[in-house]
């Protein structure tokens, strides 16, 4: 076992073998959480992602909730909302909207699936660490379960106004917000990059992809 | 006596968790990434991103965050007046949410990073562990004030009936957006082994300021 230091308070330690599944380490000074358990996570892994890139992809596409004013029927989708501000002028604001419910959710859920697919038949994906540094700096802009509740305030706002009818992205969206918490305390960093030690290169990587250029070359 | 990664001359790498000796390597072996002892810049960055948010949150919580236009006349309405908009409304539930979302945490981040930031500053040793914590909840509620965000642009795509009523999204929004994301920002930069530092200091300088 090699010595590992808490990235909170960078305390040097020795790392012990959890045994008991969903069991976790903890800094023993700031209590931090360093490291869980983890046995055959990685198909637990791809089959929630799997599953959550299904829901967010219908979350994205259908009506989330739809108004009827007197006979005038709207609804709106993500992307007609993050629209209509862009139509108000505020192109920041239609942008903060569109990054945190579609692109950073798209590119977690994509991310962890370029990163688990290879890693669970034995293979280092291209690009790992690069991939896992942005994956890291684009999580906490992924905002589902902020969206959700504001989708269920804003029913209730409008609720004073008009009839309110919940669209079908509505359930979609609820269900994503369950699959990501449920991801994000499967998904354990130190496991990620112990399977990946552990794991073999794929055939046309590195060295061998620029052998098999200067071949043709 | 702890025993702190720094003080071995031994660096996190901040993308894989590897430990390698700074002296051996400017790059951890295994990523690729850049090794720092601690974060460069890191109080520097933080008071910077934290006095901007300071002073965009005035005009968040003063400016108009949404106007309603309708043949009955305009009605403009600020972040407070949404939630008591809600509580005489009668869903006080949802009021306490939305009052705890666009008040209390937005509040609550800017005075404990200030409180987090000036700790480190004087090298104080109370409440170490504590303060560990408060900067674990930082991190975690941050994301929470996006509710108003949301909220507006969803009424303001819904509500789009000339005849009847228009819904514009203020500028006091947008300054609440910018808020949000400046204290997410600063929470980013920060970096909570300073606060341990002070029982070990690591042993070369330009670890912080």
């Amino acid at each position: 076992m090699t010595p590992i230091a808490c990235h909170e308070c960078d305390l040097l330690l020795m790392p012990l073998e959890l045994s008991a599944a969903r069991s976790q380490a903890y800094c023993p000074r700031c209590g931090a959480r360093l490291y869980g358990c983890h046995h055959d996570r990685l198909e637990k892994i791809l089959a929630l992602t799997v599953a959550a890139l299904t829901l967010l992809v219908t979350a994205i596409s259908f009506p989330i909730v739809g108004l009827d004013i007197q006979g005038h029927y709207a609804e709106t989708t993500v992307l007609d909302a993050a629209q209509a501000l862009w139509r108000e002028e505020r192109g920041l604001l239609a942008g903060l909207v569109l990054l945190t419910t579609v692109l950073m959710p798209l590119f977690e859920l994509g991310a962890v699936l370029w990163l688990v697919l290879p890693l669970w038949r034995g293979w280092r994906p291209w690009g790992f660490a690069r991939v896992f540094r942005l994956l890291r700096l684009a999580q906490p802009w992924a905002m589902v379960e902020v969206f959700v509740l504001g989708v269920l305030v804003s029913l209730v706002k409008l609720s004073h106004l008009a009839d309110v009818l919940p669209g079908p992205a509505m359930a979609c969206f609820g269900g994503l917000m369950a699959l990501l918490a449920a991801l994000s305390v499967l998904i354990d960093p130190p496991a990620l990059w112990q399977a990946w030690d552990a794991a073999r290169p794929l055939p046309f990587a590195g060295g061998a992809l620029r052998r098999f250029r200067k071949a043709r070359a | 006596m702890t025993v702190t990664a720094a003080s071995r001359g031994l660096a996190v790498c901040e993308v894989c968790g590897r430990l390698t000796p700074l002296a051996e390597a400017a790059h951890c072996p295994r990523c690729g990434a850049p090794l720092h002892l601690r974060k460069p810049g890191s109080l520097g960055r933080c008071w910077a991103l934290l006095l901007s948010a300071c002073v965009l949150y005035l005009p968040a919580n003063l400016l108009v965050v949404m106007q309603t236009q309708s043949p009955f006349g305009t009605e403009e309405s600020t972040l407070l007046s949404g939630v008591v908009f809600l509580w005489n409304s009668g869903s006080w539930s949802l009021a306490v949410v939305v009052f705890a979302a666009s008040v209390v945490v937005p509040m609550l981040k800017l005075f404990s990073l200030t409180y987090l930031l000036l700790s480190v500053g004087r090298r104080s040793v109370r409440h170490r562990r504590a303060r560990s914590r408060l900067f674990r909840l930082l991190e975690l509620i941050g994301r929470w004030s996006m509710l108003d965000v949301y909220v507006v642009t969803l009424l303001v795509a819904l509500v789009q009936v000339q005849s009847l009523a228009v819904i514009v999204p203020g500028p006091g929004i947008v300054a609440f957006g910018a808020v949000v994301v400046l204290s997410m920002l600063a929470t980013m930069a920060f970096d909570p082994r300073l606060i341990w530092d002070v029982e070990s200091p690591p042993p070369f300088p330009g670890k912080s300021e």
